[in-house]
């Protein structure tokens, strides 16, 4: 089948403002990712067009872009899920610099993420010759926040991030609950605070975008809360 | 510009990573990745990462140093086997303190599962008797290396290490035997950048793209094995390729061995388990090269399944696993065989077929991560290499499932403490302003070049190509016919030219180059496999079948010479306690 595209594009060498550019990709098949469809435009029609890929399967988080309207990973989209009778719109994630078509700037990104120091923190020295004992409900319960693949999906959907560049976003949170959470973990008390302050957690709304554009079906809504209890429970 | 670092580690995958984690604060140190770190090829691991730590069930160092060396169908070396399976468990727990997020077994310890390949002796008095699968494999669901990944990287931030994301190293400066820096550029805005340095350790990973059917990300473009190759430096043992058996039907994407370790059973298209056959012992968990024939044999006489496609496939059965096992031990793989085959795992089996995986040789090393200069042993002052890119040969000419995240994080550190030694007399080498001309020239000369020859084609051809004259089955005839064709890709190569003219990063520029790395590394595997006239390990050679120890109990070395075969000369193979035997499961 032969499907209509339609991608923004900016080269800040020679655009003084994205556009956007049609594509009649001919003879794809409804079992292509929607990254093969990029590569094939890449390869067999126009090579300058831009945006990041590793993994194409979904796992190392290169290719978060907007597809009609909503953040995906080209890789883990395929065309059969998509209404390839309409035309498809391609966009970079929003809320954050293009650098060049559908590749952004991702270093603010990183950098919230950073904030909430991702890492473990310990005062306990671990016991020297094998590992601390964890239980495998506990350890479960750190599974589904460690799944996250840092691709930005979510932060750049969440209105929140829209109208305060500032704001931490949900990404960071989730790592921060990732930690906070981990029985072997004693900096929990750091890091919430670093979440109380004015660009942190009280600037989630609830509003789910963030839940919806996140390709690993996290429940990061669902997190955030947990954290906004331990917050609140804290403070009494 | 000349940029300074006592070290420089090129690539942030586990390998790099732990070696930075390792470098002491006194010293400083960069490290350059052509994809930000956590994206490297690390966090796609997804089975495990082995050590015996006898938390499941009595278990011992010397009962995995045995496998891995079975398993590497005896060309490993058996001094680095050692040493990586003694420090296994040390190296698991490590990652454990550093806070890695394992599954854990009913006592709180890290859970472990059965991998192909490892096993024990039935009867502990008769080591060499009937062996049995045993549960080493450390995991966290099937997200292993992406927690593993995730830990380093978080560590490295943690140790505020200097990163150069998204920099692509082009070129190595070593001179008469001395490693002096790199050269990369800022793929942002192709600025091109000497890094001069007392030690550079390469870490770049496995060059998979070469094949059309891979599990390898397109990152996996073999950059450090080809220029370690260009600066006249040798690579060790690159005919051993491994095609792991169980990847995606059409797209190669892979379903970890954890899947047949919980209980899958691989079927042919009589329903019929056909690995009973192949290894009647262990049966559907033999190694990756025994599987990976036993399904191409199947399909070649014709109890393989025929795809819409036209091409083949047999199936791997994991229905009888229950949903509960299925969601809570292999969520990721079963998400995969939905989402890409729309194959819904717990009721229906999954087609797969053997896709290219992993790289057992590479740039060689010796235990300290030293690279070699030649096959004499000799070392190349101030270079390291560790990781897939590398070849200290634990893996032979076949890796045991799980022994390469153990392999990063061992050789990793062993690579960082051995730089840190080194550091303590180590001065830095005289360097040219003038060393990135050559970079300068390859950037300006992509940009500006008129030729006829687009990337993708060529990178095509040799994709399709090689899964087909050298990949899990080879013969003379099919390997002369591809030295053919790699000798005309090579040479349409020099006349390939790019759209994009622009500075800001160019993908187009990124793959050109990364294009003539494959091809570099296409050339070494091609003509050792061709040289190489014996089978082993995942070496299969249809003409001459057997092992033959008499004459080929030895690493290739492969030498680039200006045009055509490389030179390969041999080095012998470290037998420390196990002597050769024959390869039965
Ligand atoms: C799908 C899959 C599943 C696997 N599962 C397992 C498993 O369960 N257990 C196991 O033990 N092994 C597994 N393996 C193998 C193992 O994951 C890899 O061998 C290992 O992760 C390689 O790590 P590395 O650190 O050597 O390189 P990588 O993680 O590949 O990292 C390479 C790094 O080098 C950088 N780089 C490369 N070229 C350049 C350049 N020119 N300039 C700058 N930077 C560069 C990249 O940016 C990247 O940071 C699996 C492999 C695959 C493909
Ligand atoms: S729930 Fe919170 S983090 Fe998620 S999109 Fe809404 S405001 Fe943003
Ligand atoms: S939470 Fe989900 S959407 Fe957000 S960065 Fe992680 S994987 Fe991406
Ligand atoms: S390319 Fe890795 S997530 Fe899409």
């Amino acid at each position: 089948m032969d499907i209509q595209l339609k991608i923004l594009r900016f080269n800040p060498e020679k655009d003084k403002q994205p556009y956007f550019q049609d594509f009649n990709v001919k003879n794809v098949s409804d079992d292509w990712r929607l990254l093969d469809v990029l590569h094939e435009i890449k390869g067999n029609y126009d090579g300058t067009l831009t945006f990041r890929r590793s993994c194409a399967h979904g796992i190392c988080g290169s290719d978060g872009m907007k597809v009609n309207g909503k953040n995906k990973l080209a890789c883990a989209l395929l065309l059969k899920d998509i209404n390839t009778k309409k035309t498809i719109v391609i966009e970079p994630l929003p809320a954050l610099p293009i650098i060049k078509d559908l590749v952004v700037d991702m270093s603010s990104f990183f950098m919230k993420y950073e904030v909430i120091k991702p890492y473990l923190i310990t005062n306990t020295p671990p016991p020297p010759n094998h590992e601390r004992i964890q239980s495998n409900e506990d350890a479960e319960k750190l599974f589904e926040s460690a799944k996250c693949i840092l691709c930005a999906c979510c932060t750049t959907s969440c209105p929140s991030t829209w109208t305060n560049e500032n704001y931490i976003g949900p990404a960071a949170m989730l790592r921060a609950y990732r930690y906070i959470n981990d029985t072997r973990d004693e900096g929990g008390d750091e890091r919430l605070d670093i979440l109380d302050t004015p660009d942190g957690i009280w600037r989630c709304h609830t509003i789910f975008n963030c839940i919806e554009a996140c390709p690993k079906e996290i429940n990061i809504t669902w997190h955030i809360s947990q954290l906004k209890k331990k917050l609140s429970s804290r403070e009494m | 510009m000349i940029k300074t670092y006592d070290v420089v580690i090129v690539g942030a995958g586990g390998a790099g990573l732990r070696a930075a984690v390792e470098i002491p604060k006194e010293y400083s140190c960069a490290v350059i990745s052509k994809v930000y770190p956590p994206r490297s090829h690390t966090g796609t691991a997804q089975g495990g990462v082995c050590a015996a730590l006898s938390n499941m069930e009595e278990d011992s160092w010397e009962n995995h140093a045995f496998d891995t060396v079975k398993g590497s169908d005896y060309l490993g070396d058996q001094d680095s086997i050692e040493v990586m399976c003694r420090d296994a468990i040390r190296a698991i727990i490590e990652l454990e303190h550093m806070g890695m997020p394992f599954s854990r077994n009913d006592k709180g310890l890290i859970a472990q599962r059965f991998f192909g390949g490892h096993t024990k002796p039935e009867d502990k008095n008769d080591p060499y008797g009937k062996r049995v699968p045993v549960k080493r494999s450390c995991y966290s669901a099937d997200r292993t290396g992406h927690v593993m990944l995730q830990t380093l990287f978080e560590n490295s931030i943690k140790n505020q290490v200097t990163f150069y994301s998204e920099y692509f190293v082009t070129d190595l400066l070593v001179e008469n035997g001395v490693c002096k820096g790199v050269v990369a550029f800022d793929i942002a805005n192709s600025e091109v950048q000497i890094f001069q340095a007392k030690a550079v350790l390469f870490a770049t990973g496995g060059y998979g793209r070469v094949f059309r059917i891979t599990s390898n990300a397109h990152a996996g473009t073999g950059d450090g094995s080809s220029l370690v190759y260009n600066a006249g430096l040798p690579l060790e043992d690159m005919e051993f390729f491994q095609f792991h058996p169980t990847g995606l039907w059409k797209l190669g994407i892979l379903v970890s061995e954890a899947a047949r370790g919980e209980g899958g059973i691989l079927k042919n298209k009589d329903g019929e388990r056909f690995m009973a056959r192949y290894a009647p012992s262990v049966m559907d968990l033999a190694p990756r090269d025994m599987v990976s024939r036993a399904i191409i044999t199947e399909i070649r006489e014709g109890r393989g399944i025929r795809g819409s496609d036209g091409t083949d496939y047999v199936l791997l059965d994991l229905t009888h696993l229950g949903k509960e096992v299925i969601d809570e031990k292999l969520p990721e793989i079963t998400g995969f065989a939905r989402t890409y085959l729309g194959v819904e795992p717990t009721t229906e089996p999954i087609p797969i077929q053997p896709t290219a995986h992993y790289a057992m040789g590479g740039i060689p090393t010796n235990t300290d991560c030293e690279v070699l200069l030649n096959e004499k042993g000799d070392t190349v002052k101030g270079l390291y290499a560790a990781g897939e890119c590398a070849c200290v040969s634990v893996h032979g000419a076949n890796r045991l499932g799980t022994n390469s995240l153990l392999d990063l994080v061992v050789f990793g550190r062993r690579g960082g403490k051995a730089i840190a030694e080194f550091l303590k007399t180590a001065a830095f080498s005289d360097i040219s302003e003038k060393a990135d001309e050559k970079t300068r020239e390859l950037i300006d000369r992509l940009l500006t070049s008129a030729g006829n020859e687009r990337a993708v084609s060529i990178r095509t051809e040799l994709q399709n190509n090689m899964m087909e004259d050298c990949g899990v089955f080879r013969s003379e005839a099919g390997l002369k016919k591809m030295i053919v064709k790699l000798e005309e890709l090579k040479e349409r190569y020099k006349n390939i030219s790019i759209q994009d003219k622009s500075r800001v990063f160019n993908t187009e520029l990124v793959e050109a180059i990364e294009l003539n790395n494959l091809l570099n590394n296409a050339e070494a595997t091609l003509y050792g496999a061709y040289n190489r006239t014996e089978s082993r390990g995942a070496h299969s050679r249809e003409d001459y079948p057997k092992r033959d120890d008499q004459d080929w109990m030895k690493h290739s070395f492969a030498f680039k010479k200006d045009s055509g075969a490389p030179e390969i000369k041999y080095k012998p193979v470290v037998i420390t306690r196990y002597q050769p035997m024959e390869r039965k499961y």
